[in-house]
């Protein structure tokens, strides 16, 4: 088996290009994961400033930094839109899905490796008119859910919203391609042995991602496009007043958007599932029912979109079947949820940090998901909706839980990717000043949602200030927590060195089976698995 | 009082600490002023049959989550002292065990549908007054409210937020208005709303309103307002630059002062009744610039 040095050798003839050729027409699965994290990290520190300025309005009551509210606006809706699909998404899927589902099938690469490169580089397209959206013209103040007729030509003149929906489609195309791939790569190219239900759940997750990814976004490139030839082309869909309707969008962006929230959180259900099995010394308990669970949430999340829209105007019917069907939800994650703690029941754990990463994660999940039981009952939603406690519900289930997630991926797996043991006391550190943080963030959103006040405002009446202010502070401590990692990134690069299996027997799966830092080619000749596959 | 008081139980269990905030003295004083208080934890009190109900069915709601997360939180701490490395190094082989597959799958269906009755009871029963006394229209426009009064002789007006540097004292920043919408309390109102422009969300905390305004809809919402009192609600749905700035003011009366409020309404806003349309559009560009 190769070691860590060989890496660098041209082993196996095959040749190492030059930097240009290695980082720019890349088709290897692992320098196109690496290229997908850096992106994902450079619009982490945009996204975060965004927030980080949004919180520093907010602290107090009146208008301190932000006069113009227009600002204001893009500044919310570029947050969003950045930490969904530039951030949490490259990340987990094109990020860790690279560079972990061949390694863990045991394939040699990705199976279409040139349409990877495209995938890759239509993302940082994407994310580059995303940037000049909000610098053009006035900005796209629309929210990230781009509502028209405030995101129509009458009331968002100017190329910003248009650039906007251009970058989605790049994002969006950038994703489909992936998906295709990811499908591909995995029915096709596991190592013999590998049966679909012996695949490592974290190659489960991916998998089920990449038919959302696939079924989801061709939905949100239509009504895109509507939004587009309405805006330039004379047509309307969305335009009241020439016979289109504005609920058209929310019905196609949600039917997007819904599935588009568990494509965010399914990989991060894949990657702590690795992370609770391997640091509890355990298989991971209920495999199948875990892999059957995130599948059913991936096909129920299809069918119910319209609680993000309970105050649209439907009847009563609509929106008693739609908080039926999003209460089902509640049992596939239950099951997810019972399975982790099933899984360390029993085991012996050490607390490395992303175990630390994977409780925080499985607590924010809690917190927000039993929020997420009052926001699925219509009737109890209309005190809610639109307002902070919305904020908080979504940050905590989804938006910081992947964040979570993604800190537990990169700590598990950062020996395998650069072959370097990360500061361990530094990154213990790191965890509690980021969760306290976070939470004291978020936490207090929700009495704010309780009191009344509404989301995506730059000023707020005098009363709401307490909650505001404890929320700001919050945002400055996860500030600090970030400013942690970049130092914990930095010191790991010149960190000891780590083994193969840094993690020792409760790591099972076959990426340990390969050096640190993985070589540039792995798996030239397929593993046998029959018989060896660890899961059930 | 009794039951106001057994509610705040449920905000202890998310981790509140502070009793003292929610009683605010509404409940026994002649009119109610509702909005929310500094460093408010929990809801605005319900000032209406539908959210009395939307309150009490939030409090079982969070009953129910709260003793979830606490339970989650007890095994994750139980699984920390009793099962780390130093504790018990040998690792059990456990992956299955059907009993308890099934329960954990069987309970929360049961409990989703121990949640679901009631959730539904009070979604038909909020969805429609049936015998209207009167009806109210609400017309979102970037940014101000336009009320209209069709069984009032059809006055309409607009409602205006009132500028910092106009507030009287006593008048609450960013929720005052010039023309506050009037309506006689204890009165099944029905609420007609829509949009010149792009879509608002009349949102009144208090009285569990919230119903977007659609250009080219008419929603229908009810309410009965169960004291006079001044009810206060911001806009609730992304509509441009200065969505933060169209505040909502109930002005809750007596039906007899209502009625005489409505005689001098009908003379004070009898020129708005066959006003020039002046609706169009108001551009993102123009906006910023007249701010």
């Amino acid at each position: 088996m190769a070691n860590a040095a060989d890496a660098h050798h041209d082993e196996h003839d095959h040749h190492m290009p030059g930097f240009f050729t290695r980082w720019f027409c890349s088709t290897n699965h692992k320098d196109i994961g690496t290229l997908y994290i850096i992106v994902s990290f450079i619009a982490a520190i945009v996204g975060g400033a965004m927030s980080w300025y949004i919180r520093l309005e907010l602290a107090e009551p009146g208008i301190q930094y932000i006069d113009d509210f227009q600002f204001y606006n893009v500044l919310v809706t570029a947050h969003g839109f950045l930490m969904v699909f530039f951030v949490v998404m490259p990340a987990m899927i094109g990020g860790f899905g690279n560079w972990f589902v061949p390694l863990m099938i045991g394939a040699p690469d990705m199976a279409f490796p040139r349409m990877n490169n495209i995938s890759f580089w239509l993302l940082a397209a994407g994310l580059v008119l995303l940037v000049l959206s909000t610098i053009i013209g006035d900005g796209p103040g629309t929210g990230w859910t781009v509502y028209p007729p405030l995101a129509s030509a009458d009331f968002h003149p100017g190329p910003s919203v248009d650039f906007g929906i251009l970058a989605l489609h790049l994002a969006g195309a950038s994703s489909i391609l992936g998906a295709i791939n990811f499908i591909v790569t995995i029915f096709n190219m596991r190592a013999p042995g590998m049966t679909i239900h012996r695949m490592p759940l974290f190659v489960w997750a991916i998998l089920i991602t990449a038919f959302l990814l696939l079924l989801a976004l061709p939905v949100l490139a239509g009504a895109l496009t509507m939004l587009l030839t309405d805006r330039n082309f004379g047509t309307a869909f969305f335009i009241p007043g020439e016979g289109g309707d504005p609920v058209l969008w929310q019905h196609l962006f949600w039917f997007f958007g819904h599935p588009e929230v568990y494509i965010i959180i399914i990989p991060a259900f894949g990657i702590i599932s690795e992370v609770v099995s391997t640091f509890s010394k355990k298989p991971v308990f209920g495999y199948l029912g875990m892999a059957y669970a995130m599948s059913a949430i991936g096909v129920v999340g299809f069918v119910v979109w319209a609680h993000h829209m309970f105050t649209i105007g439907f009847t009563a019917d609509t929106r008693a079947y739609f908080t039926a069907a999003t209460m089902v939800i509640a049992v596939p994650t239950g099951v997810k949820i019972f399975s982790w703690l099933a899984t360390m029941w029993g085991g012996s754990i050490k607390f490395e940090v992303p175990m630390l990463y994977a409780f925080g994660f499985i607590f924010l999940f809690v917190v927000g998901g039993v929020t997420g039981i009052t926001l699925a009952n219509s009737s109890a939603d209309v005190v809610f909706h639109d307002t902070y406690f919305v904020v908080a519900h979504f940050h905590y289930v989804m938006a910081i839980a992947a964040v979570l997630a993604m800190f537990s991926g990169y700590f598990y797996w950062v020996g395998k990717m650069i072959g370097r043991q990360y500061p361990r006391g530094l990154a213990k550190l790191q965890f509690w000043v980021f969760f306290i943080g976070v939470n004291v963030t978020f936490f207090p959103q929700h009495f704010s949602g309780f009191a009344g006040m509404p989301r995506r405002i730059p000023d707020y009446p005098a009363p709401y200030e307490g909650w505001n202010y404890v929320s700001s502070v919050g945002a400055l401590i996860t500030a600090i927590g970030t400013l942690l990692f970049f130092i914990v990134v930095w010191r790991t690069f010149s960190g000891p060195k780590v083994a193969d299996n840094e993690w020792g027997e409760g790591a099972t799966t076959l990426e340990w089976t390969i050096a640190s830092p993985a070589p540039w080619h792995t798996h030239e000749v397929m593993p046998d698995m029959t018989g060896k596959a660890p899961a059930e | 009082m009794l039951k106001r008081l057994f509610t705040l139980t449920p905000a202890m269990v998310l981790g509140i600490l502070a009793l003292g905030f929610m009683l605010g003295g509404t409940a026994l004083a002649e009119t109610v002023e509702m909005r929310s208080k500094p460093w408010q934890l929990w809801f605005q009190n319900p000032m209406s049959p539908v959210a009395e109900q939307v309150y009490d069915f939030n409090v079982f709601l969070l009953w129910i989550e709260g003793i979830i997360t606490l339970f989650v939180l007890g095994i994750m701490t139980y699984i920390c002292i009793k099962f780390n490395a130093k504790a018990n190094p040998v690792p059990s082989k456990t992956t299955h065990n059907t009993l308890l597959e099934v329960v954990w799958t069987g309970l929360p269906i049961l409990i989703l549908v121990v949640i679901a009755v009631p959730s539904l009871k009070l979604l038909y029963y909020a969805d429609k007054t049936t015998d209207p006394e009167m009806t109210i229209k609400v017309i979102g426009n970037q940014w101000f409210w336009t009320y209209e009064y069709p069984d009032h002789g059809d006055m309409t007006f607009d409602s205006f937020i009132v500028p910092d540097d106009e507030l009287k004292p006593g008048q609450p920043r960013l929720l005052t208005v010039d023309n506050p919408v009037y309506l006689p309390a204890n009165t099944n109102i029905r609420i007609l709303q829509s949009s010149n422009d792009v879509i608002h969300n009349w949102a009144v905390p208090s009285l569990a309103l919230k119903m977007d305004n659609t250009p080219g809809r008419v929603n229908e919402t009810w309410t009965h307002i169960n004291a006079p009192g001044d009810y206060y609600g911001m806009c609730s749905e992304l509509c441009g630059v200065n969505h933060g700035f169209m505040p909502i003011h109930i002005k809750a009366l007596p039906k007899a002062e209502f009625a005489a409020w409505v005689a001098k309404a009908k003379k004070k806003f009898a020129s708005n009744g066959n006003k020039e349309d002046n609706d169009s559009p108001v551009r993102v560009a123009d906006a910023t610039a007249a701010k």
